[in-house]
């Protein structure tokens, strides 16, 4: 039924509406105020620029936000996302090693163990993190925001005691490639993102997952009796939100060359949360918009390169920054923009129905 | 008693965007009368009382209360007017105490604060006056019955000084005697001038209280009539909008079979949950009725959640097709070849923000598994096959399922499991909430599956339904089950006193 399809649609896209309308918002400002926003250059074999680095900052919550998608789309939510970006970059940093050796003046590249191990065992560490959130939430019936809230606490000090409380700095060249490489002239990471994007959209949306994800997250109890294994589905969501957070903590300790245990990561779990709601994901859980949780955190990442490029003095940055996610929440709000979009009128018949 | 007009709505309007919810209806409303509003799902109840509490706006048409025009402005104004208003939900906090509930706002104070000892006392005062109960004020409202809290409900609204009151389906989750009760509360309403509202999707009671009827259909006023002068089934046609010859040959008139030499199919020994449900033995045939009778809260609905294993049980062995299976999860009921459609149907059944569409395949979809998903192509045929066999009336199959009315939902749920071609369906209150119309279409599609071989576990409250579907009849009284009758025992009298009897 072709005309159905129709009526679907406009409404979807009405959903990325708002966010599209601030990101272009932000990108007009930036043309007044940003000297060079739009300059992209070709240097050292690489694009580079503003707008090359705010797509390549973005990547870090991008990647949390996918998985997070799916445990706020299940009603859930996961706030140790920061402190497993913090875990997976000690396990990793720790695994290649923090050792400096030189032979002259040639740097020798020495890791403790291979990089081959080291990456694969960061993320099945922030696997198995995940799958901890999963058994508090689904098999003890904590609280998601409870459940998680103690891992985002113990995970400080879990990165801290693999980093034995130093930042542990990383001199193994082929790492770096991970969080600053490039690949036909753009950043790996963006690649990475692209493809954890395409795979977690193929699953969701070319399988059942999608359908029974909004299921359980609007009505729990019905979904368990229609016959979906909702324990094992909000279970596996968990894991896979810390296993995106681990992808997310290599690219952060790839890119600065380091593991900080006690800051990497700091505050993403709010971001990505942020990335999410901008997106149009109710937190309420239900539907869900991948793309739309990819282009909050471009958002994100925008606005906090404005920030700093218009030269907004860093004191008060959180509060122009609060300022924007303010007015994109109440975009997003369909009473509000009645109210003042629509006319007062239609504000009541929309509220009542 | 004089005549007194309390309030009268004249040519009222109201359009939603592609809907006309009411156009041009009247309805007057006089001191001391009980006047029943009636009308299909649809046909503009809600949206009329809704109206007149201020909820919405009319687009057209004039409100006058006691002789004055007024405008309702908001729910809180209609209260301020003298409207109060209890709804088919409870909207009370369970885990507040009766007496909290029942003076919430209106607290007994003393220098410092609130006086606890007053207000215990003034509640307790309050409920055994106005509504002759005894129950403790003091322990949560969630901790009682349903039909308890509805109870506290309409003593919190006559708390207030009120010339109105309106009932919104009060009655739904009440039982015989609880009802009664309520009656009795409300005629002694009536004799002190309190004009009263009542909606009901039950015609018995609708006779039993009511002075006038006034009939809604599809948006529009049929007609005001005193009850004495309009027959039943005359009211039932002006509902429905159909000829009443027509509707006395829909009566359900079917020969009652035994049921002992089909094929059983499920063989239930021992089955039981500590403090939940004492354990029982129940067999069921191919192609058969078992109703499951009692009072609310006698184990009917604790017997279909165990069946289905939505609630674990503790002991006893099912046998499905003399094969003795191990349902730990409604997951493996389904894989068994059953089918729940629970009693509460918004918490338990539908996905509210889904669409039909997704509703109807979601059961089908989760016993194929995540993997194997059903093309969109797929989906809508199943669906649209399935609106147009059971008549679901939606705009498209995009809607969300919460849109549609309380009749259509739960075709909706009854097309989720047919979809999944079941072997037993197990039907709690399949028809608590929807009108005649539906109701009487439910009632034939369950007969009509039972004749393509399903076995169904049929719930009611309504011992005539029960009666008149069922092919046996198991009885429940206190969570254990007490009888069972078949044959020619299916009879009202029989089973009310097996419901009644006590425990010798």
């Amino acid at each position: 039924m072709p005309d159905m399809k129709l009526k679907v649609r406009p409404l979807n896209q009405f959903k990325l509406f708002w966010p599209l309308m601030v990101l272009l918002l932000l990108v007009i400002i930036n043309v007044f105020l940003t000297k060079d926003f739009f300059v992209i250059e070709w240097k050292d074999g690489r694009f580079s620029g503003i707008l090359v680095d705010i797509l390549n900052r973005s990547t870090y919550i991008g990647i949390i936000a996918i998985g997070l998608t799916l445990v706020i789309a299940t009603g859930g939510i996961d706030i140790s996302v920061g402190s497993v970006v913090a875990i997976s970059g000690a396990v990793a940093a720790y695994l290649i090693g923090g050792e400096l050796v030189l032979q002259g003046d040639q740097q020798i590249l020495v890791t403790r163990t291979p990089m081959a191990v080291a990456i694969p065992a960061a993320l099945a560490v922030a696997l198995v993190l995940g799958m901890w959130n999963g058994v508090l939430v689904t098999r003890w019936k904590i609280q998601p925001i409870v459940a998680t809230l103690i891992l985002m606490v113990s995970g400080r000090g879990i990165a801290q005691l693999v980093t034995n409380g130093q930042i542990i700095t990383i001199y193994y060249t082929p790492y770096f490639f991970i969080g600053n490489g490039t690949f036909l002239g753009i950043p790996f990471s963006l690649y990475l993102l692209l493809a954890v994007l395409a795979l977690v959209i193929v699953i969701t949306r070319k399988t059942a997952l999608g359908l029974f994800l909004e299921s359980i997250g609007v009505n729990r109890t019905a979904s368990r009796y229609s016959g979906i294994q909702e324990r094992r589905i909000v279970f596996w969501s968990y894991a896979f939100c810390a296993f995106c957070a681990g992808v997310s903590g290599l690219l952060v300790s790839s890119n600065v060359k380091s593991a900080d245990g006690n800051n990497a990561g700091d505050l993403f779990e709010l971001d990505a949360i942020l990335a999410v709601v901008i997106g149009g994901t109710s937190l309420n859980g239900g539907k869900f918009s991948l793309g739309g949780s990819i282009l909050g955190a471009i958002i994100i990442q925008t606005l906090t390169t404005t920030i700093y490029s218009i030269g907004v003095p860093p004191q008060v940055n959180l509060v122009i920054k609060s300022i924007v996610v303010f007015l994109v929440s109440m975009l997003q709000s369909e009473n509000f923009r009645a109210l003042f979009l629509f006319g007062r009128k239609n504000a009541f018949a929309r509220g009542a129905v | 008693m004089e005549d007194q007009t309390m309030l009268s709505m004249k040519d009222i309007s109201k359009y939603f965007p592609g809907v006309r919810a009411l156009s041009g209806v009247n309805f007057s409303l006089r001191s001391g009368e009980i006047h029943a509003l009636m009308g299909q799902n649809g046909a503009g109840k809600s949206t009329l009382i809704k109206i007149l509490t201020g909820v919405y706006k009319p687009d057209t048409g004039t409100i006058v209360l006691k002789g004055k025009p007024v405008q309702v402005e908001s729910p809180e104004h209609a209260q301020a007017l003298g409207i109060a208003t209890v709804y088919q939900e409870v909207n009370l906090c369970p885990n507040l105490s009766v007496a909290e509930n029942l003076l919430l706002g209106r607290e007994p104070r003393k220098v410092w604060g609130i006086s606890w000892k007053t207000m215990l006392s003034e509640a307790k005062k309050n409920i055994k006056e106005k509504l002759d109960l005894d129950i403790d004020p003091a322990r949560p409202l969630g901790s009682y019955s349903l039909a308890i809290q509805q109870m506290v409900a309409i003593a919190r609204s006559l708390c207030v000084r009120s010339d109105i009151l309106i009932l919104d389906e009060p009655t739904s989750s009440l039982d015989e005697a609880e009802v009664e009760r309520l009656f009795l509360i409300l005629r002694k309403l009536k004799q002190e001038g309190l004009a009263i509202l009542f909606v009901t999707h039950f015609l018995d009671q609708v006779y039993a209280v009511s002075d006038r009827i006034t009939v809604l259909r599809n948006g529009e006023f049929v007609g005001t009539t005193v009850a004495s002068e309009l027959s039943k089934i005359n009211l039932i046609s002006q509902m429905v909008g159909k000829d009443p010859a027509e509707l006395v040959a829909n009566v359900v008139n079917r020969e009652k079979r035994s049921s002992g030499t089909e094929q059983e199919i499920l063989n239930i020994h021992g089955l039981g949950k500590t403090g939940y449900l004492k354990p029982f033995d129940l067999s069921l045939h191919r192609g058969e009725i078992v109703g499951l009778a009692g009072l609310l809260g006698s184990g009917r609905t604790e017997t279909a959640k165990l069946l289905f294993a939505a609630e674990r049980a503790t002991e006893g062995t099912v046998y499905k097709d003399q094969r003795e299976v191990h349902l730990a999860s409604p997951r493996d009921a389904i894989m068994e070849g059953m089918g729940f459609c629970p009693e509460d149907r918004k918490t338990e059944g539908l996905v509210g923000d889904l669409s039909v569409r997704e509703n109807i395949i979601l059961a089908l979809q989760a016993k194929q598994g995540i993997l194997r998903y059903l093309s969109r192509k797929d989906q809508e045929e199943i669906a649209q096959n399935f609106i147009k066999v059971l008549d679901i009336k939606t705009p498209n199959a995009e809607r969300p399922v919460k849109t549609l009315s309380g009749g259509n939902q739960q075709k909706v749920l009854l097309a989720r499991w047919l979809a999944t071609k079941p072997s037993i369906l197990i039907l709690d209150e399949p028809t608590r909430g929807i009108d005649v119309g539906a109701k009487a279409e439910i009632l034939q599609r369950i007969q009509q599956l039972r004749n393509e071989g399903i076995s169904i576990v049929f719930i009611s409250s309504e011992l005539e339904e029960v009666v008149a579907t069922s092919d046996r009849i198991v009885v429940f009284r206190d969570k254990k089950k007490v009888a069972e009758a078949e044959g020619s025992d299916i009879e009202e009298p029989t089973i009310m006193r097996l419901i009644a009897q006590e425990d010798a």
